[in-house]
């Protein structure tokens, strides 16, 4: 099958206007009889239920925690970009566009990213009617803060709980329909398996987590929002159950998985602490606004970090990249901090840390503070005390995190950070209507591949998130449903059900009668472990290579050797993440295969073969300028390419110095 | 790296809805007070399952304390001994070697065992249906800043909507009312102009679900928000009651 993007005809700015007034329309009494199952309740899934449900289609929306509350954009942190241009700062829609592509490092499709920007300053109205409490300023107006990459101030808040109120505003609006019995939610469910009937998405199978019962459920489109893979790597800022079954079962349903080996790490996160550790910490990107990253400019220095003289100090970003300073993009700093410790200079018992200190922005709003209440020659401690006020209040509960994590005061002593895994650029191969190469099947919010390229820009992910599921497809939907209109919802006895439950059932009791001696975290930890030395932030041929044959080998023991307690009709977590593991052992393979055969280096993809002489990410366009879709066959793939034009940017060697 | 504190558990196990339950008893050793309550969880379990024994089943998920998954009630405390955090980030150093850790679930009618120490709050769920919203649909907004809402005014409404429908409130109150709850949704909305065409209604309805989950009554003891991870305030449960008071009058007018 050749890929088709189905971008529509016109010029760049007039795409999605001519889109949205000539897509085929439902009428309203067709649409109740319309059915459209949506795996995921986070800001994706959440925002297309309530959106959907609103036009007149019947919903089912699905969710594995026990509230469509507690998905996983919950943890969002740091804010949310639009182009309001608030500031007068120079911002648009244009230079929204042109940053998402510049920090994609131009492997992200022109006229997705486009609309993505046209649609966001949609969002924060919408959230804004909501009730979202954004942060505003005294005259009463919507404040905003810079993010890595830019150089104007778009990015939207609410402290450091972006995510949460995001989240709880698009959950209200989805309990609104559950309540006007628009949405039937299905809390504490997991889809296993996709149903096909003549080619096209009609249906899930999901597991009933309390009873263990298997759930058939018929609909004419099926929308995967299950978020991003990023456990794959066992430790990551993800939360505990995130992870990639629903998107791995489309894949393997026909759906094709577009660069997989995109991952975004994230440069400032809580450093690992000891083998116990079962997750890792972000610290938002926003703290960047006002701290600055340093490591001593002697390589091993043991010294309490408040004792080294400033002119001891390594400001290595401001140095390396004067224009951005401590705002370059994510990857860029993230492979900085790693160069600084593997050369030695890196901090804390484990040496595999830096600093991010906020001594110089506290003094410098101290000083505001005041004179702001007229205080002549303040001391250096009032200073201070002011300053931490202002800091305490822009990021108050990210310092008690830190705090309560580490058991260290951030506000004396600058905190440790390190890279880590946070988010997953690829993800589903979706076209301009976000559907996968499945009919009736979509993708939105991080289990779709679209929008960031080879990394995402921060405070970019809520956004896309949001534009799916509220501004695109309520329009996109209809013009596959237009066509199914005539479509009786199929007997859920229908024999593609039947096949699809078993073979649930037969992956279930085969993970249970294995009988071995070891846990799923075990295997989950050894997996984590080869992703994280072979295709992390710096990846090579040899090492891959062996990446592979190593997860090969690591699957055959899993199903060799596993242990798994419990039934399959019962409440079994045990069970449940063996399933998930069993899925990140095939995924993580593939992410290798990915990473291997695109010989260049882009955004977070580092490959050490390409590099420029001072070591930064050195892409090959005449041969990689294209979205890697791999098709899935009997435990093969088969890669296919979506050219990436670009007609409205001209591409660059990416450069923040 | 592992540490050098041995502690002794009393976990409740239940097997189901319809198991009684009881206490069990068990023994961790090594554990490092870097690690958090849930590793030393993870710890335990691992040992279980080493054992072919069946793991403790317990909710949890973001394990930063924001997605209000994890819900132990620890030595007779909801989240467990110190205030303003939940039970993913409390840490093992809040412990000390040779102590015996008592661990319950949430106990109240509206919130049945599943299993273990998981229960089920779906009816928080219920209860932000009935009202909890703006009624809003997608497309119908005004530009973000068409209505300006003072400084003060969005920190009130940002510190109630910072509430992660844990529950503990719940688990705290001995009426396990949910009042601490309920009330901040309102609250959030009442200080919102946005949240204004709706207001009286909004608190008639979310009162009226809450007191048909069979959550008990408020008597004002306070329980609740001393041990609420978020520090919800109590004034937010005043706040409610006056709107809930002034809602019943503009329904006997109507
Ligand atoms: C710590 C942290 C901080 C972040 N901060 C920011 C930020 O400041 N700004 C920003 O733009 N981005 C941020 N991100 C990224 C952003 O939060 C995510 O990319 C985004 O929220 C993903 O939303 P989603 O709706 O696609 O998926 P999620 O929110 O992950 O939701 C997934 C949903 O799918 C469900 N699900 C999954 N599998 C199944 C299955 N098999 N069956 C049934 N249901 C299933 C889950 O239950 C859940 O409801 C952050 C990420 C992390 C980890
Ligand atoms: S009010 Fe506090 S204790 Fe109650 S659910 Fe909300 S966060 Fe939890
Ligand atoms: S696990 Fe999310 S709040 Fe504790």
């Amino acid at each position: 099958m050749s890929l088709n993007s189905n971008i529509p005809e016109g010029k760049l700015e007039e795409k999605w206007i001519k889109y949205k007034s000539t897509v085929p329309l439902v009428n309203p009494s067709n649409k109740r009889n319309l059915e459209v199952l949506i795996i995921g309740s986070g800001l994706a899934g959440a925002s297309a239920a309530a959106s959907l449900a609103e036009l007149g289609y019947k919903v089912k929306c699905f969710c594995f925690q026990d509230s469509p509350r507690r998905a996983h954009s919950i943890a969002a942190q740091g804010g949310i970009n639009a182009a309001k241009n608030y500031q007068n700062d120079g911002d648009s829609i244009y230079r929204l566009f042109y940053d998402t592509i510049k920090g994609g490092d131009y492997r992200a499709r022109e006229a997705n990213v486009y609309r993505l920007a046209e649609i966001s300053p949609n969002i924060i109205d919408q959230c804004v009617a909501q009730g979202v409490p954004f942060a505003r300023e005294y005259g009463g107006m919507l404040s905003n803060r810079s993010f890595g990459g830019t150089q104007v101030q778009r990015t939207f808040y609410a402290a450091g709980q972006t995510g949460q109120q995001l989240l709880l505003g698009a959950y209200s609006a989805l309990q609104r329909q559950i309540g006007m019995g628009n949405v039937q939610m299905y809390n504490r469910h997991e889809m296993l398996e996709i149903v096909k009937i003549e080619g096209k998405a009609r249906g899930i199978i999901a597991r009933n987590l309390i009873t263990g019962e298997l759930e058939r459920h018929f609909g004419h489109a099926v929308l995967i929002c299950s978020g991003g893979y990023g456990n794959v790597f066992y430790l990551s800022t993800n939360a505990m159950g995130s992870n990639a079954t629903a998107a791995w079962k489309a894949h393997k349903s026909g759906a094709y998985f577009g660069n997989p080996c995109f991952t975004q790490i994230h440069p400032t996160c809580i450093p690992v602490s000891g083998d116990h550790q079962s997750k890792l910490t972000l610290m938002s990107e926003s703290l960047r606004n006002d701290g600055r990253i340093w490591v001593p400019k002697k390589s091993n220095d043991n010294r309490n970090p408040n004792e080294i003289p400033e002119e001891e100090r390594d400001y290595y970003l401001e140095r390396r990249y004067p224009a951005f300073g401590n705002l370059v993009p994510r990857d860029v700093a993230s492979r900085a901090a790693k160069e600084r410790c593997d050369a030695g200079f890196g901090v804390g018992s484990s040496k595999m840390a830096v600093y991010l200190d906020f001594k110089f922005n506290m003094m410098r709003y101290g000083r505001v503070e005041a004179n702001k209440m007229g205080i002549e020659n303040p001391s250096e401690n009032e200073i201070l005390k002011l300053g931490k006020d202002v800091i305490k209040e822009k990021y108050g509960n990210l310092f008690d995190m830190y705090m309560q994590i580490t058991g260290e005061n951030p506000y004396e002593t600058p905190m440790r950070i390190y890279p880590a895994v946070h988010y997953t650029m690829g993800g589903l191969w979706v076209d301009y209507n976000l559907m996968t190469t499945v009919p009736g099947l979509y993708s939105l919010g991080e289990a779709n591949f679209s929008d960031h390229g080879a990394n995402r820009l921060g405070a970019s992910a809520l956004m896309q998130g949001l534009a799916d599921g509220y501004f695109v497809i309520p329009y996109t939907i209809g013009a596959y449903l237009a066509n199914e209109i005539s479509v009786k919802p199929e007997s859920t006895d229908h024999q593609a059900f039947v096949d699809a439950e078993n073979s649930v059932k037969e992956t279930i009791e085969k993970l249970l009668s294995i009988n071995g001696t070891k846990s799923v975290d075990h295997y989950h930890k050894k997996l984590g472990k080869v992703m994280w030395d072979k295709c992390g932030m710096a990846r090579n041929a040899k090492g891959l290579q062996e990446a592979i044959d190593e997860i090969k080998v690591i699957r055959n023991e899993f199903w060799q050797n596993l242990r798994v307690t419990g039934k399959a009709n019962e409440f079994n977590p045990e069970l449940e993440k063996a399933g998930r593991v069993a899925d990140f052992l095939e995924l993580g393979e593939l992410m290798c295969i990915d990473a291997l055969h695109r010989n260049e280096s882009c955004g977070g993809h580092f490959r050490e073969e390409s590099q420029t002489n001072e070591g930064e990410a050195l892409r090959n366009d005449q041969e990689f300028s294209y979205v890697a879709a791999w098709e899935y066959s009997q435990n093969n793939w088969k890669l296919h390419k979506e050219e990436l034009k670009f007609e409205n940017i001209k591409i660059a060697q990416r450069s923040y110095k | 790296m592992s540490g050098n504190m041995n502690l002794t558990l009393k976990v409740w196990r239940q097997k189901s809805n319809k198991d009684k339950g009881n206490f069990e008893e068990f023994k961790v050793n090594d554990i490092s007070p870097d690690m958090s309550f849930l590793e030393m969880f993870d710890v335990l379990n691992e040992q279980l399952i080493s054992k072919g024994n069946e793991p403790i089943a317990f909710d949890h998920d973001c394990r930063e304390g924001i997605c209000g998954m994890c819900s132990m009630f620890i030595n007779g405390r909801p989240h467990g001994p110190k205030e303003g955090i939940t039970t993913c980030q409390l840490h093992m150093r809040s412990f000390a070697d040779g102590d015996t850790i008592i661990v319950e679930p949430w106990r109240a009618n509206a919130f049945p065992v599943i299993k273990d120490l998981v229960v089920d709050r779906s009816a928080f769920d219920r209860i932000v249906s009935a009202g909890g919203f703006v009624s809003v649909n997608t497309g119908n907004a005004q530009d973000g800043n068409a209505i300006p809402i003072s400084k003060n005014d969005a920190d009130i409404a940002f510190a109630a909507a910072a509430c992660i429908g844990c529950g503990a409130c719940v688990a705290a109150c001995k009426n396990a009312s949910a009042m601490l709850f309920v009330s901040a949704k309102i609250n959030q909305l009442a200080h919102l102009p946005q949240g204004q065409p709706e207001r009286m209604q909004r608190a008639r309805a979310m009162v009226h679900q809450m007191d048909k989950e069979g959550f008990g009554a408020c008597t004002n003891t306070g329980a609740c928000s001393a041990e609420c991870p978020k520090e919800i305030s109590l004034v937010n449960i005043a706040a409610m009651n006056c709107e809930f008071v002034k809602a019943n009058v503009v329904d006997s007018h109507e």
